[in-house]
C-alpha cells in the first residue's frame, strides 16, 4: 500500500499530474470521456472550450471535488482514490481559485488566509499570519487585511482568494474560470498575479478564455469538446496551425 | 483632448428631508396611506387614554386586601399580595434565596458572554456549560447541606424560566445535529433524523406533554418513577429541536455550495469546515428564525398546565379562585402576559442587536 503510494504509476519521469483513461458520468450523462493528461513539474496548462464540455469537471476532479468513476489519477506520485488520507495530502498540495472566489464572508481576509494553515497545518497563529501577510503582499492588498470580503472590489477578492490558497504553500495550483465573474477593469489586475506566479515556476493548470492570456504564459494549450480532450499543442501553434475543424471553428469565434 | 471633472454632488431636495420629509414618505405616501395614518391616529386616541387612566392614573397600589381597591381602576394589589408565590410557586420562603441566587449567577454568565469585550469569554462560556447546570441543580433542588425542595413544590415564573432555559440549551445543539444527520449524504443518519423530525413535528407539544406525564408512567416498571417535570423537559427539549432542526437546515441550503467547496479545497475536514466555516454563516442567516423558535418555546411552556405543573400563567390562574381576592383576573392576565413580553421582546431585540453585530458586508 505504502509502495504504491510513494510510486507513481510511470517512474522515472518528473510528472506532477497523470491521468489516465479516466472517464466520469453524472448520473447517464458521460462528462468526461477517456481523459489521458501528464502535466510536468512547472508546467503551465492553458485548458479552453465551449461551456459545458467538461473543463471545469476536469479540473474538479483533480482535487476530488469531483469523483471520477474510472480510470486513474495520480497527483505527485499519490493515487486519488477513496482513502480519505490519499484525498486530505493531495487537498494541501494543490490550490484552487474558484469563478465566484468563494471567500468566506464571515471572515475577515486575513482569517481567510489563516484558516486553513492553522487548523489543516497547525501552524502557530503568529507564523500564519506573517505568511499570511506575505501573500497579502505579493497580491497587493496587504491594507485590505481587516477588511471583510463583503467590502473589497470583485479583482480584490479574487485576489485574496490566490493568496488563501498560497499560504498553504501548494505545489500545483487549479483556476477555474478566475476571471469569468470580473468586470472588464478588474481582469487586468488578477491576470497580473497569475503571470507573476507563473513566471515563479507555480505548476499552474487553468480554464480560461483569456486567450491573450493563454499566449503569454502557457506552455500546453488543451482544447475539450463534450467532455474529451480534441487537441494539445503549444500555444503558438495552437493558435496559427489548429489541427481539427472543431478547434478552427472555436478559435474563430473567440478570437 | 478635454478632461473630464466630475460635477460636484448637490445636497438632496429639501422635501425628502427633516420632519416633513419624513412623515411624507412614511405617514402620506398615498391617500390610502394617508386615510390609514388618519384612522390609526383616531384609534389611538379614543382608546389609549382609557387603557391608561385603567392601569395606571386610576389603579389602585396600596394596601394589602380587596377592600383597598377603591379607584375603580386596576387593582394591583392584588398581584402585590400574591407576587412570591408568581415568581416562587410554592419553594418555602426561608430558601428563596436559592432560587435568587441560582438566577442572578445565571444573569452575570449570560451578560458575561452576551456584552462585548469581556475578557476569558472561552473559560466563561465552559464554566456556563459545564459547571453551572451542577450548582444550578443544587441550588435549586437541594443536597450538599442544602434541605431538599421537591419539583412539585417549584411554580410560578421560576418554573417558566427553567424550562425554557433548559429547553433552549438543549433545543439548539440536538437541532444542529438532527439538520445536519438529514442533509448527510450516509442513508441511516439521515433516516434517523427524518424520522425523527417528522415524527416530532407531526404531534402537538400537548399531546407530547400528555403522553410523558400519563402514557409513559404505565409503560415503565413500577420502581422506576421519572420525575414529572423531567418528563416535561424531556418532551419540551426534543419537541423543538425538531424545529429547530428545519429552521438550521434552512440556513445550510441557504449557503452557497462554493463555501463548502473552497473549505474541502483547503483540505479542511468534514468537521473544520462545518464549524469554521458553514454553521457560523448557516446559524447567522437563520438568526430570525432560531429567535423564533425559542420564543415560541417560551411561550410553550405554558401547556404543562396541563400535566399539573404550576408555571407562571397557571399559577396565576389558580389564584383567581381564592375566594378573598374574586374577580380580579383581568388584572392578572395582564400581569402574567406582561411578564411573557418582556422576556419574549428582549429576545427579539437582542436578535436584532446580534443580526446587525454579525453583518459583515456593505453597510447601507
Amino acid at each position: 500500500m505504502t509502495q504504491a503510494m510513494t510510486q507513481p504509476a510511470t517512474a522515472g519521469e518528473d510528472l506532477a499530474i497523470e491521468v489516465k483513461g479516466m472517464h466520469k458520468w453524472y448520473g447517464d450523462f458521460h462528462v468526461l470521456k477517456d481523459i489521458n493528461l501528464n502535466v510536468k513539474r512547472r508546467e503551465r496548462i492553458i485548458i479552453c472550450g465551449p461551456s459545458g464540455c467538461g473543463k471545469s469537471t476536469l479540473i474538479r476532479c483533480l482535487n476530488r471535488l469531483e469523483v471520477h468513476q474510472r480510470g486513474e489519477i495520480w497527483i505527485d506520485g499519490i493515487e486519488l482514490n477513496d482513502d480519505l488520507k490519499h484525498i486530505e495530502k493531495i487537498r494541501r498540495d494543490i490550490g484552487m481559485v474558484f469563478q465566484q472566489f468563494n471567500l468566506f464572508p464571515h471572515l475577515t481576509v486575513m482569517e481567510n488566509c489563516c484558516l486553513a494553515p492553522i487548523w489543516v497545518l497547525k501552524k502557530p497563529r503568529r507564523e500564519a499570519e506573517e505568511t499570511a501577510m506575505h501573500y497579502l503582499e505579493r497580491v497587493k492588498i496587504p491594507d485590505q487585511a481587516d477588511k471583510y470580503p463583503g467590502q473589497l472590489s470583485g479583482g480584490q477578492q479574487q485576489r485574496v482568494a490566490i493568496a488563501r490558497s498560497l499560504c498553504m504553500n501548494p505545489n500545483i495550483m487549479l483556476f477555474d474560470e478566475p476571471t469569468s465573474a470580473l468586470d472588464p477593469e478588474m481582469i487586468k489586475e488578477v491576470l497580473d498575479v497569475m503571470v507573476d506566479l507563473a513566471n515563479e515556476g507555480m505548476t499552474m493548470l487553468c480554464v480560461t478564455h483569456e486567450m491573450g492570456f493563454a499566449k503569454t504564459v502557457a506552455d500546453r494549450v488543451i482544447f475539450m469538446d463534450s467532455g474529451e480532450i480534441i487537441e494539445e499543442n503549444d500555444p503558438e501553434s495552437f493558435f496559427s496551425n489548429p489541427q481539427s475543424d472543431r478547434t478552427k471553428l472555436f478559435l474563430s469565434q473567440i478570437l | 483632448m478635454s478632461v473630464h471633472t466630475p460635477h460636484p454632488d448637490l445636497p438632496p431636495p429639501s422635501t425628502s428631508v427633516g420632519i416633513i420629509g419624513w412623515a411624507r414618505k412614511n405617514l402620506f405616501s398615498s391617500p390610502l396611506n394617508s386615510v390609514l395614518t388618519l384612522g390609526a391616529l383616531y384609534l389611538v386616541v379614543r382608546f389609549l387614554p382609557p387603557v391608561i387612566n385603567w392601569a395606571i392614573l386610576d389603579a389602585n397600589w396600596a394596601g394589602s386586601t380587596r377592600d383597598a381597591c377603591t379607584d375603580g381602576g386596576a387593582c394591583w394589589v392584588f398581584v402585590k399580595v400574591r407576587l412570591t408565590q408568581f415568581m416562587f410557586g410554592f419553594y418555602p420562603a426561608d430558601q428563596y434565596w436559592r432560587v435568587i441566587l441560582a438566577f442572578g449567577l445565571l444573569g452575570v454568565l449570560i451578560a458575561w458572554l452576551l456584552i462585548e469585550k469581556t475578557p476569558k469569554k472561552s473559560w466563561v462560556a465552559a464554566f456556563t456549560i459545564l459547571v453551572y447546570p451542577i450548582i444550578a441543580f443544587v441550588l435549586f433542588y437541594g443536597g450538599l447541606g442544602l434541605p431538599v425542595v421537591e419539583t412539585n413544590k417549584w411554580g410560578g415564573l421560576m418554573l417558566t424560566l427553567i424550562l425554557a432555559t433548559i429547553g433552549m440549551f438543549f433545543a439548539l445543539p440536538f437541532g444542529i445535529i438532527l439538520a445536519l444527520g438529514r442533509r448527510s449524504s450516509m442513508p441511516i443518519p439521515r433516516a434517523l433524523s427524518v424520522v425523527f423530525i417528522e415524527l416530532w413535528r407531526g404531534v402537538p407539544l400537548i399531546t407530547v406533554l400528555f403522553m410523558s406525564s400519563v402514557m409513559l408512567p404505565l409503560f415503565m416498571p413500577e420502581d422506576l418513577r421519572i420525575d414529572k417535570l423531567v418528563r416535561a423537559l424531556v418532551g419540551i427539549s426534543l419537541f423543538q429541536s425538531a424545529y429547530m432542526a428545519e429552521v438550521i437546515r434552512g440556513g445550510l441550503q441557504a449557503l452557497p455550495k462554493g463555501q463548502s467547496e473552497a473549505a474541502d479545497a483547503l483540505g479542511l475536514s468534514y468537521w473544520q469546515a462545518m464549524f469554521l466555516v458553514i454553521l457560523p454563516q448557516a446559524l447567522k442567516t437563520v438568526i430570525p428564525g432560531i429567535v423564533n423558535t425559542f420564543i415560541e418555546l417560551f411561550k410553550d411552556t405554558t401547556l404543562v398546565l396541563i400535566i399539573g405543573l404550576m408555571d407562571l400563567l397557571s399559577i396565576v390562574q389558580s389564584a383567581f379562585a381564592d375566594p378573598k381576592w374574586l374577580g380580579f383576573s383581568v388584572e392578572g392576565y395582564v400581569f402574567a402576559g406582561l411578564v411573557y413580553w418582556i422576556f419574549c421582546f428582549s429576545m427579539s431585540r437582542y436578535s436584532q442587536h446580534l443580526e446587525r453585530k454579525l453583518h459583515t458586508g456593505h453597510k447601507r
